[in-house]
């Protein structure tokens, strides 16, 4: 009766202020993935009783000081060398005396093959700067990545990268990239850091 | 001639932007439901070094956050410039690692609880020495998953 009609809400405003949230919400968020090395710590024995022995020809040694210089197998080298050393001691031949030994092991689709009983034994001391730490990591990562990639492309045409990728998709896949994870096991064992000094 | 040209002068019409909101709004419910706020605000300097074989966390809310730094400038007044370890918002010590392993396990789903990754975001600069003591604490508690958190690199250099 008495009623008027209420005017329309004027709507013409209402993208300025969805822009204005939605500028607030890429200003304020950050996209940011978290990348890194991602490794596995060993669970804690309860007590060592007898380290089982291992010949020093399997081991590649390498020690860092609190000036993050290098020592591998006894020589002073640069990180940047490190990763050729340690793809020439992981995949050496069988039957070199300097080199490490090998044991004959059934692995499921590439059947008895030689596998080299390669570790790499990495002690660094506790002044050795986080950089160097994680650029050591990171070449023993890359030599046992480039091996395996190049193992994986000449066994099976593709390499070991888009084997991981894929390997969610099917059990033959899966079955290849566990395979060459089994050629080329990643043996990296770290001791408890010492204190061997050098200047701070 | 004439007939076609009188017809385009007429001007064209004014682009309806009526969808307009709708699609702005498509884009602020994308953003609001994709992004991740920051949790923490870093009270250490954190410059993660760089990799190359660097690898993505799938499961962001499957990862804890460990942060080792000197603290900020602003800090360093009162807490000095060695190292030191932050967990979620406060400065704490290597004592209280398996108290703050335990709370993130806790506040996981049980299925979930053992496939935490514990993502140590270490400035450059810090020695050894507390990243291998926190690392060992971590091991003691049975937290063996870590991440170093690395910036992608395409080639690393000497020094």
């Amino acid at each position: 009766m008495g009623r008027r009609d209420i005017p329309e809400i004027n709507a013409g405003s209402m993208a300025d202020i969805a822009f204005l949230l939605l500028i607030f919400f890429l200003v304020t968020t950050t996209m940011d993935t978290d990348t890194g090395l991602i490794r596995k710590l060993p669970p804690v024995v309860d007590e060592i009783t007898d380290p089982p022995p291992i010949k020093q020809r399997n081991i590649f040694e390498i020690l860092v000081n609190a000036n993050d210089q290098l020592l591998v197998e006894g020589e002073y080298m640069q990180v940047t060398d490190l990763r050729e050393a340690a793809k020439v001691f992981i995949a050496s031949e069988p039957g070199n005396p300097s080199m490490p030994e090998f044991k004959d092991t059934e692995i499921e689709g590439l059947g008895v093959v030689q596998v080299s009983k390669q570790i790499i034994s990495l002690q660094n001391d506790n002044g050795t700067s986080y950089e160097m730490y994680i650029k050591v990591q990171n070449e023993l990562v890359a030599a046992y990545n480039e091996l395996r990639n190049e193992f994986a492309q000449q066994k099976f045409n593709k390499p070991y990268t888009e084997l991981v990728q894929k390997s969610g998709s099917s059990d033959a896949i899966k079955m290849k990239m566990k395979a060459v994870k089994k050629f080329y096991p990643q043996r990296i064992s770290e001791a408890e850091p010492k204190k061997t000094g050098g200047a701070e | 001639m004439s007939k076609f040209r009188k017809k385009g002068k007429k001007g064209q019409p004014a682009v309806n932007t009526a969808s307009l909101p709708d699609i702005v709004f498509m884009l602020l419910f994308f953003f609001m439901v994709t992004t991740v706020m920051r949790e923490t605000t870093l009270k250490v300097e954190n410059i993660t070094p760089q990799a190359t074989e660097v690898q993505k966390l799938e499961k962001k809310s499957l990862v804890a956050y460990l942060y080792i730094g000197k603290p900020v400038k602003k800090l360093q007044g009162a807490f000095g410039t060695a190292p030191r370890i932050q967990l979620n918002d406060a400065f704490k010590t290597i004592d209280d690692i398996p108290l703050f392993v335990e709370m993130e396990k806790e506040s996981r789903d049980e299925a979930e609880r053992n496939r935490i990754t514990w993502s140590l975001k270490v400035d450059s600069k810090t020695k050894m020495g507390i990243v291998s003591e926190v690392k060992q604490a971590l091991r003691k508690v049975n937290a063996l998953k870590l991440n170093y958190s690395t910036k992608k690199t395409d080639k690393i250099s000497n020094n």
